[in-house]
């Protein structure tokens, strides 16, 4: 008896330390092999610097920033990478960045660089014209799944018939030429964005795409050095960085904390140092705490209703604008984003170029609202589902608060609104498909530019993508397709604001909101300018403790 | 007894197998298309298309399903959709985080909730008794995100003793070698980043003990109750032995058998279902790991993440089996 369970306890043991063994076992090499990369860089580390932790509601999926669209992403790859031009400070104006100067030609066709002399990449390898012309080459000759983003900024892949990038040229060490099939408006500031950060030629080669995404190489200012998923990202600073006294912090980790609730807590506790994702109703706190301070990200969003055109009564335009006087926005806006958003009049904010400040949007006014609704043949009202948002985001902090708030008053001009939610990836498809009356949603916008609000939401070309409203109108796709290759911005600018005049008229939103996320650090911050497209660059910040 | 554990393994095939079909059923059947939600809202219908294509999601659900068997008995259990990286790889670390917590957090409740079982059986319809079974009534009806909250608020934030979120030191980070930390931190000779890990472990263990803790402890208890009032034990204490030697080693013998099975059952559970305290603490464990898969519907990741927890969930029930034998050596297998 006492020799079986001995005998019966060893194998236990045995099958519990094989399951065990079994799966670290794969990882064991690797992790070791970082250890010792991380003690070599500890010791030749400058030292003196401070460390600064950033937290934030979720990990990032890749740290190649060509392979993503998604903004978590971006907010560790912009300290990594550089792109050809940045954006400046706080606002979406195209500046120098690795290259130093440019040149359009007169035809728009052609735009000949100047590249910045004397960056290295992380590795060691010489940032030259070459490595741009590889950068490209790397992204054209891929596919939707590799590189998502280049055939919807560029109209395609090498040989795609809408590609417009003809060909990326090296002249010299220093010179780049891009020559086009057709003028591209935005041209520069798709350049600008985070996605097209040039990558260490040698890094992605050697190592193929599924490696240099989770070991990326760029010439930010700062480096990589660890992922530990889902809990952080730690990069620390480049020592040979070609910006003189930059970057000021040693070392950066991004935290994921899923809670807002918790993010916050640990930020009051001193764990990490900078916190994204605040609610809005904790702006007052913050405020009032002298051990923190509130930032404020420049609005470059829109929250709206979207009105399914294809479906009865929203095909009728008039049912449309009586929507939009029904709905009280100042009220939703001080109850739920306490007060921290601009009312939304057109489907863009006005940070974007191109806004159409002329234009008056709809006042709350329900008397009205019921007079269009008599006059759209629908007096008695009618009955409608109303699609709430599961999910928080910067441009709609809960949406099925903001819900009731619609409901209510809908209910006050006849229609009766039953609120509906689905699960985020479920709304989304069946959204895109059609299947809303009136949904709630928005957009962050990527590149400051108007087409990346207008023509990528409310155009017939988008429609099952992300025009989930079924909107089409002859005369604003033949003005968003004109303004794309109009290279004189005047001429852009009126296309988009005649443009806006149409949409509003028609009305297939009831824009809501242009928020301002919040962030919050603490007051031993300085240097920390938010930027509107959601990924702050961190060279300039600095702790001062 | 071998046969016997044979057996068991044996039984655990049709059971994973018939789970692998429930769950790549389900989760199909609920709409959203994986490569819409990866490319995201900014994506062309083209670039959704080509992914799907990619992804192979455009075959009949039959061949994907028995390419994915295929895969497990390879000991390939896919590629995330969402980040590329082969599950079998990515996924070890997440299991390693929940195992740790989950253990601590066993631990807890086991020590807490045997003794106050214990000492309330002992004691019964004193004013110990009535406490403890009070909390734990509370404790089973307590929702961790509010206790979790509560408590980073008052620990964390007021008395300042224990960090509010993650496992380790974040200026200080452990170097992860078998990515349970508090093996790491040891063989590493870290003894201060150890007790910086064990202090990170003790919120999040205590919000993750509270519902086995209790359950735990009125399980003791009722089993204690019955166990007392055997003629074994009366025959003890008539033989004048101390109460203490009575109760624990004698009573708790026999009474611990069904506990052992509720521990067992709970272990598992926690093992799956930690993702409302991973996700307060921000722990970067299997829970929160499948249930951001759900969200992105990243299928090779839920079914495989599902199918290993189940794994676990299973052998921890074979064990808890085999230990009854050791305890009361009445109970055979053949």
């Amino acid at each position: 008896m006492r020799k079986g369970k001995v005998w019966s306890l060893a194998i236990m043991l045995l099958l519990v330390l094989s399951t065990v063994l079994a799966a670290c076992s794969g990882g064991d090499n690797e992790s070791g092999e970082k250890d010792k990369e991380k003690d070599a860089s500890e010791q030749s580390g400058s030292g003196g610097g401070e460390t600064l932790v950033f937290g934030r509601g979720g990990d990032s999926t890749s740290l190649d920033p060509s392979r993503t669209t998604e903004g978590e992403t971006f907010k560790v790859t912009i300290n990594l990478f550089e792109t050809l031009l940045t954006f400046e400070d706080e606002g979406t104006a195209v500046e120098p960045g690795l290259a130093k100067s440019w040149e359009p030609s007169e035809d728009g066709l052609t735009y000949t660089f100047e590249l910045q002399e004397g960056v290295k990449f992380h590795d060691g390898t010489d940032f030259n014209a070459e490595a741009v012309v590889k950068n490209f080459e790397r992204w054209a000759s891929g596919d939707a799944e590799k590189h998502p983003y280049y055939n919807s900024m560029f109209g395609g892949f090498e040989g795609d018939e809408g590609h417009v990038i003809e060909s990326v040229t090296a002249e010299g060490d220093h010179t780049v030429v891009f020559k086009l099939t057709r003028p591209q408006a935005p041209f520069l500031k798709n350049l600008a964005m985070d996605m097209f950060a040039i990558a260490s030629p040698t890094a992605f080669e050697e190592q193929g795409d599924d490696d240099f995404e989770r070991n990326p190489v760029g010439t930010g200012p700062f480096k990589f050095v660890e992922w530990k998923p889902n809990d952080s990202i730690t990069i620390e600073r480049f020592d040979d960085y070609w910006q003189e006294g930059l970057p000021k912090l040693d070392k950066v980790i991004f935290r994921s904390i899923p809670d807002n609730a918790a993010r916050l807590n640990a930020l009051t506790a001193g764990e990490i140092d900078l916190a994204d994702g605040i609610n809005p109703s904790d702006g007052a706190s913050i405020e009032g705490n002298p051990d923190l301070q509130l930032f404020e990200r420049p609005s470059m969003n829109v929250g709206y209703l979207g009105l399914t055109v294809t479906r009865e009564p929203f095909d009728n335009k008039l049912v449309r604008q009586a929507m939009n006087h029904a709905i009280d926005k100042q009220s939703i806006i001080d109850a739920f984003f306490e007060g921290r958003a601009d009312i939304a009049v057109n489907p863009m904010p006005p940070s974007v170029s191109g806004y159409n400040d002329e234009i008056e949007g709809y006042d709350y006014n329900p008397e009205k609202a019921k007079e269009l609704l008599e006059e759209a043949g629908y007096g008695d009202g009618f009955e409608m589902e109303l699609w709430a948002m599961p999910v928080p985001r910067p441009y709609m902090p809960d949406g099925e608060k903001v819900a009731e708030v619609i409901q209510k008053n809908l209910a006050d001009i006849g229609i009766t609104a039953k609120i509906v939610s689905h699960e985020w990836a479920t709304y989304l498809e069946l959204a895109s498909k059609g299947d809303a009356d009136a949904f709630m949603l928005g957009w962050t916008g990527d590149n400051g530019d108007p087409d990346n609000f207008l023509y990528v939401l409310l155009d017939e070309d988008n429609i099952g993508s992300n025009n989930y409203t079924y909107f089409k109108n002859d005369e604003t796709h033949e003005l968003f397709i004109e303004a794309q290759t109009e290279v004189d911005e005047e001429k852009r600018i009126e296309l988009y604001k005649k443009a806006q005049e149409i949409l509003h008229e028609e009305a297939p939103w009831v824009p809501l909101a242009h928020s301002i996320p919040l962030l919050a650090g603490s007051k031993d911050i300085t240097g920390f300018l938010p930027h509107p497209t959601g990924s702050d660059l961190l060279s300039n910040v600095d702790l001062e403790r | 007894m071998l046969s016997y554990i044979g057996k068991r393994l044996l039984q655990l095939i049709p059971v994973l197998l018939g789970m692998t079909f429930i769950v790549f059923m389900i989760i199909r059947a609920i709409p959203g298309n994986p490569a819409q939600v990866i490319l995201g809202q900014q994506a062309t219908e083209e670039a959704v298309a080509a992914l799907t294509a990619k992804l192979g999601l455009d075959k009949p659900w039959y061949t994907q399903y028995f390419d994915y068997l295929k895969g497990i008995m390879t000991g390939n259990l896919g590629e995330s959709m969402r980040t590329r990286a082969p599950v079998a790889e990515e996924i070890w670390p997440y299991l390693a985080a929940t195992f740790e917590l989950a253990l601590f957090a066993m631990i807890i409740a086991v020590v807490i909730g045997i003794n106050a079982g214990i000492i309330s059986a002992w004691f019964q319809n004193s004013w110990f008794d009535y406490t403890a079974m009070i909390l734990a009534l509370v404790g089973v009806s307590m929702p961790i995100f509010w206790l979790g909250l509560m408590g980073q608020w008052a620990f964390a934030l007021e008395l300042g003793w224990l960090p509010t979120t993650g496992r380790e030191p974040v200026r200080d980070p452990v170097a992860a070698i078998t990515h349970l930390y508090v093996i790491d931190t040891i063989i590493a000779g870290r003894f201060d980043q150890l007790g910086q890990v064990l202090r990170h472990l003790v919120l999040p263990g205590l919000a993750l003990a509270t519902i086995p803790m209790a359950i735990i402890a009125r399980m003791t208890r009722s089993s204690m109750l019955e166990v007392m009032r055997s003629d074994y034990v009366r025959t003890a204490r008539a033989k004048g032995q101390k109460m203490f030697f009575v109760v624990y080693k004698h009573a708790l013998k026999n009474a611990i058998i069904p506990v052992l099975t509720i521990i067992g059952l709970q272990l598992g559970m926690l093992l799956g279902g930690a993702i409302l305290t991973e996700t307060i603490f921000a722990w970067p464990g299997i829970g929160r790991y499948i249930y951001e898969a759900i969200g992105y519907r990243d299928y090779p990741v839920i079914q495989s993440g599902i199918l290993i927890v189940a794994f676990f969930f299973v052998m921890i029930n074979l064990i808890v089996d085999l230990l009854y034998s050791f305890i009361d050596p009445r109970i055979k297998y053949d």
